[in-house]
């Protein structure tokens, strides 16, 4: 098994953090895994992506060409990551304020609602779990629910242990997004 | 405290694998990339655990001059920074060799001349191999590919220098420093007492217990015959180390037709570059000198016997590859691919390389 | 009466301090150096702390201080002392950490330094020869060279739009929280000698207690850069360096 990832959107979004808890789920599941993010000024407002790598091997390198997986959170990571899924991958984006669907016929595409269903459970802090939610429903490597817990609590520091709920929840809400399609 | 498994970033993983090296002082001073190792060691507040010492320093300067007197004191210190704050180290690094003091200083790379950028880089290759500070001396280098050596080569850059009495440094890049992996972090052991220290470097300079003999910590010899002869001493232990301490890493060597070198992270999207060289046809092995210095000349001399060619590919504009042409008398055409200015090659631009100035060469 | 009958220990009225070294000191005849070094021994021979100390020395005319006092030393970069002294007294906090700097060392490469290490509070005592010039390159301008002083870098005198004013370092540091004694004295007469001598003690004091930065300026004479007899040296210095510098403590809590 080895999924190559990458997740692209706006600063603020929840990105780095999002691949974090898909990297630290992984390790508790007993995976290789690396993290490597788009760090600096680029943060701050502008765009982010973090390229998750999770594999039964030894990772190479942590900087690639083309995916396995490519999430994109905005119009213009959808733009520049589109191309670059492998033929046969994965392509999940947000709808909201996508105007150009990307056309490909060699790799499987899921539009989801993630703002959509954000939204109704009431907290814009769970988008990021939301997409998750998608993406481990999308990803043919199944990481089990337990162990993504594991890596929440893991990622996120202990005085929002408090939000876990919520994160399961949108995860969960996630999951449902992908199923309706 | 006990081996642990942990997700974290290089510049994190410093921080953790210090206080389990049970080094006694770190002294910094914020520069970016590499800031997480100062904000982790003052979250993790070591002085309340095992005693060791961290403290944000008025600048480089001062912070390289708090590693040399906590040196020269006998203590495990250390320091880290980034490429235009080690520029400012160079001057207490010089000292320390001089001094025949140990010490670990961990540069995370980013891009320059000058203030440059925050992104990789592997521009300090000739600053930290050949020398760096004024007078001839050299530093053990140590080039980490993974968050996990980033880890390794604290304990092993703190055992290295004090074996030898001189500096080490961790020459790692804006990406090792910034990734995040799995990493094993060791068991922790205790910091040495005072009188392990003494007994260990009865050279320090840590009061004159028992009235023994006073210690003097100077680099200075006004006298040149003294002065000639502290030198040739200095070079001995160069030479010793580079008999015993020269360390690399071969992948597929055998059987290939090509050879890329490449050290640090860059070595990594190599190994992603060879297989799709090989996709092709190519067949390419690859070499990463784990140590800069000493540079592992035999082996890579060894290893371009028969060889068609050398793809030296580093995040800057052609430095290790002198040493690579060294190596190999030039028997071979030994050629080079970078990118500068923070942007990391990708695995297909560094297959391209190859082909273009390598394999479709006639 | 037989000059042995006199050499008794009973008639011994003073004698050389044990960390002194039986050496030939490289300082010009006339020099301040020599002086502050015996007192520093002396203090640390009185307080019994052989044992317990070490120094940092200057680059400058004390570079070789640890040639002279028989304690611990650690020889650090021009103007470094302060950061040096400040790693081994957090690394040994049971020892006494000082440093020995002049005024080019403490007041112009090393300003950062000094004023950061007392602003911390370090617990170090910082022993500052001020002689208002470079006595070991030559007799170059120093920080607190005094308007008008003749130097081999101020050939016609210094000028203050030029080369700006004497840095009153001392008064720099007396302020900052960290300090807890900052005090500036002389060593050109016996009187003088006693105080500075009492001054020092009181700083090493200070450090045992830690009650943070201790700095002892000692206003001295560089007869040789100055291109003066000794005795011409300390006459000017009387009627010139403590207009500027006046002796006297600073701050004492």
């Amino acid at each position: 098994m080895k999924e190559e990832i990458i997740i692209a959107g706006f600063g603020g979004q929840g990105v780095l953090s999002m691949g974090k808890i898909l990297a630290y789920s992984g390790l508790m599941d007993d995976k290789e895994v690396t993290w490597m993010p788009s760090y600096g000024p680029e943060q701050r407002g502008g765009t982010a992506n973090v390229t998750v790598i999770l594999s039964d091997e030894k990772i190479s390198s942590p900087v690639l060409d083309t995916y396995d997986i490519v999430v994109a959170l905005n119009q213009q990571s959808l733009d520049k990551f589109a191309p670059k899924v492998k033929p046969g991958g994965l392509l999940l984006f947000d709808t909201s304020g996508i105007h150009k669907v990307p056309e490909r016929d060699d790799i499987t595409i899921h539009p989801i609602a993630a703002m959509d269903a954000t939204l109704e459970i009431g907290n814009s802090k769970a988008y990021n779990m939301v997409v998750m939610g998608a993406l481990l429903e999308a990803m043919r490597y199944k990481l089990p629910m337990e162990n993504v817990v594991k890596g929440l609590k893991k990622s996120i520091p202990e005085r929002h242990h408090h939000l876990l709920p919520l994160n399961e929840q949108a995860i969960e809400r996630g999951r449902k997004l992908l199923n309706k399609e | 405290m006990k081996e642990e498994v942990r997700l974290m970033k290089g510049n994190e993983a410093i921080a953790h694998a210090a206080i389990r090296y049970g080094c006694d002082g770190y002294f910094g001073y914020p520069i970016t990339p590499q800031s997480e190792v100062l904000e982790t060691l003052e979250a993790l507040m070591p002085w309340e655990t095992t005693g060791m010492v961290v403290l944000q320093a008025e600048s480089e300067v001062a912070a390289i001059n708090m590693v040399y007197g906590g040196a020269a004191s006998g203590k495990a210190v250390m320091t880290s920074s980034s490429s235009p704050g080690i520029s400012l180290k160079q001057e207490g690094i010089s000292y320390m060799a001089g001094a025949s003091l140990p010490a670990l200083i961990l540069n995370v790379m980013r891009g320059g001349p000058g203030l440059g950028t925050i992104q990789p880089s592997q521009a300090d290759y000739f600053q930290a191999t050949k020398g760096g500070g004024h007078g001839d001396y050299h530093l053990i280098v140590l080039a980490p590919a993974t968050v996990q050596e980033m880890v390794d080569f604290v304990a092993l850059g703190f055992d290295l220098s004090f074996k030898y009495l001189t500096p080490a440094m961790i020459l790692a890049d804006g990406i090792v420093g910034q990734m995040m992996e799995k990493v094993v972090l060791p068991e922790p052991r205790p910091r040495r007492t005072e009188e392990e220290i003494r007994k260990q470097c009865p050279w320090a300079a840590d009061g004159r217990k028992g009235l023994r003999k006073r210690n003097v910590v100077t680099s200075l010899e006004l006298e040149s015959s003294r002065m000639e002869e502290i030198n040739h001493r200095l070079q001995a232990t160069y030479r010793q180390i580079q008999e015993n301490e020269t360390r690399w890493e071969e992948i597929d060597v055998e059987g290939a037709d090509y050879l890329i070198v490449a050290f640090g992270s860059i070595a990594r999207i190599c190994t992603k570059a060879k297989e799709i060289a090989e996709e092709k046809g190519i067949k390419v092995g690859i070499i990463r000198p784990i140590t800069l210095w000493p540079f592992p000349t035999e082996a890579i001399n060894r290893a371009a016997q028969g060889k068609k060619g050398i793809l030296c590919v580093e995040l800057n504009a052609g430095q290790m590859i002198e040493d690579v042409r060294l190596a190999v008398h030039d028997a071979i055409p030994v050629e080079h691919f970078g990118r500068l200015g923070g942007i990391i090659p990708s695995p297909q631009e560094v297959a391209d390389a190859l082909e273009v100035k390598l394999s479709n060469k006639k | 009466m037989e000059l042995q009958d006199i050499m008794r220990e009973e008639n011994k009225v003073y004698s050389k301090p044990v960390l002194l070294d039986e050496v030939h000191m490289h300082y010009c005849p006339g020099c301040s150096h020599g002086v502050v070094h015996k007192l520093v021994a002396e203090v640390l021979d009185e307080m019994g702390l052989a044992e317990k100390t070490v120094g940092v020395s200057p680059v400058g005319c004390a570079v070789f201080a640890y040639n002279y006092i028989d304690v611990d030393w650690v020889e650090a970069a021009h103007g470094r002392a302060p950061a040096v002294a400040t790693a081994i007294s957090r690394l040994w906090p049971d020892n006494v950490v000082f440093t020995y700097q002049g005024d080019g060392d403490m007041a112009a490469i090393g300003t950062a330094e000094t004023i950061h290490a007392a602003n911390r509070g370090e617990n170090i005592v910082m022993i500052f020869v001020n002689n208002a010039i470079y006595g070991m390159t030559g007799g170059q301008m120093a920080p607190t060279t005094l308007v008008g002083q003749k130097t081999a870098t101020t050939p016609y005198g210094r000028r203050i739009d030029l080369n700006g004013h004497p840095l009153e370092i001392t008064n720099l540091l007396a302020p900052l929280a960290g300090t807890c004694y900052v005090t500036r004295q002389a060593v050109h007469t016996p009187a003088a000698v006693r105080k500075t001598k009492a001054a020092i003690k009181k700083a090493f004091e200070n450090a045992l207690a830690k009650r943070g930065t201790s700095v002892v300026e000692v206003v001295s004479t560089c007869n040789s850069g100055w291109k003066m007899s000794p005795e011409a040296a300390n006459n000017w210095m009387t009627e010139h360096m403590f207009k500027e510098y006046p002796l006297g403590d600073l701050k004492n809590q």
